[in-house]
């Protein structure tokens, strides 16, 4: 199996998609592509680079962050299981209605990931097979990692009917 | 035989203190186990701890055999319907122990998840603080409410139709 350098991978990136601003952290590279444009930037990534292995989707809000241009973060952390390498592969979407394509289609485990950050923050994944809540109650109305959020949420827990004595 | 013997042999009481009398030397409890108040549940049920000097070693993972519910840890809100179905389950006459800080108050979780305290949804007889609570800590909130079953208890639970008692509970409207 031929090694590529994770420069390789970064280049031949930019030579496809345009130049893609990219940045190391403790030895892990991360690339930030066009939200529209994930698809086909993972695809590639599998199909002719290597990373097999699609570990985690995330999310990060920004709202009130000092500097962020936008307001959520994904991210996709990929690995690649043959040449041990990894690679962060970040887009940024915006309200009202923050969507990106799905990577169910790629792999099968982005399935549950892609479930919990449309539970978490309402990010919509377009071709998604089944994009239900996956932690919160079906009837949750709210998104409740995104900032604007409040910690005690907004009377969820109240909802419920107060059993007493000789009523059961 | 005398009746002078006769008097030996015959105790007399009242029919509600007779049966709370028996009802309270066998509780049965249904562990509601959520968190690490669970693990102090079993230590109590252990042989260390025994549980089972207090009549209640009969634990019963049927609600429809159990007595006394023992919620031990944090109930989230998709919980709190299958709490409250199993507390349904459960035949009268049954009693209802709020184990650690957790189940009682929602302890540290005053997150948008977690309720805050099941006695706001269902009727709790004994509180337990702690986080977690010692095994003795749970065993003596048993034997509190034995004596509480004892002191009050009617054959036809009457005790559980009190307006007055039902009024004092921390009921959703106060929030």
């Amino acid at each position: 199996m031929n090694m590529l350098p994770i420069e390789e991978t970064v280049d031949a990136l930019r030579a496809a998609f345009g130049d893609l601003p990219a940045s190391e952290f403790r030895g892990t590279t991360r690339v930030v592509v066009p939200a529209e444009k994930i698809y086909d930037v993972l695809k590639l990534l599998k199909e002719k680079h290597q990373f097999d292995l699609l570990v985690d989707i995330t999310c990060v809000d920004y709202l009130n962050y000092p500097g962020a241009k936008d307001r959520f973060g994904l991210v996709y952390l990929l690995a690649g299981t043959g040449a041990n390498r990894r690679l962060t592969i970040r887009a940024f979407v915006n309200e009202p209605e923050p969507a990106v394509r799905s990577v169910v289609s790629l792999w099968k485990g982005a399935n549950w990931l892609e479930r919990e950050v449309w539970d978490m923050f309402g990010i919509q994944f377009e071709g998604h097979p089944d994009l239900r809540r996956i932690l919160m109650p079906e009837e949750f109305a709210a998104f409740p990692l995104r900032k604007d959020y409040p910690l005690q949420g907004f009377g969820e827990r109240h909802n419920f009917p107060v059993l007493k004595r000789g009523e059961s | 035989m005398a009746v002078a013997d006769l008097m030996d042999q015959v105790a007399t009481t009242r029919l509600d203190e007779l049966v709370s009398w028996c009802r309270k030397n066998s509780l049965w409890p249904m562990p509601f186990a959520t968190a690490c108040c669970g693990i102090e549940l079993m230590a109590a049920g252990a042989s260390r701890h025994d549980i089972a000097r207090f009549g209640s070693e009969v634990f019963r993972f049927s609600p429809r055999q159990c007595d006394l519910m023992i919620v031990a840890g944090r109930v989230v809100m998709k919980m709190l319907p299958v709490l409250q179905r199993i507390w349904q389950q459960m035949p009268e006459p049954k009693w209802c122990i709020s184990m650690g800080a957790c189940a009682s108050t929602g302890g540290v979780f005053d997150t948008y998840c977690v309720v805050q305290g099941i006695d706001r949804f269902i009727p709790v007889d004994m509180y337990v603080p702690g986080c977690p609570p010692r095994p003795e800590q749970l065993i003596q909130a048993v034997v509190d409410l034995q004596e509480k079953i004892l002191r009050e208890g009617t054959m036809f639970g009457k005790e559980f139709y009190i307006a007055s008692r039902q009024q004092t509970k921390r009921a959703l409207q106060e929030l």
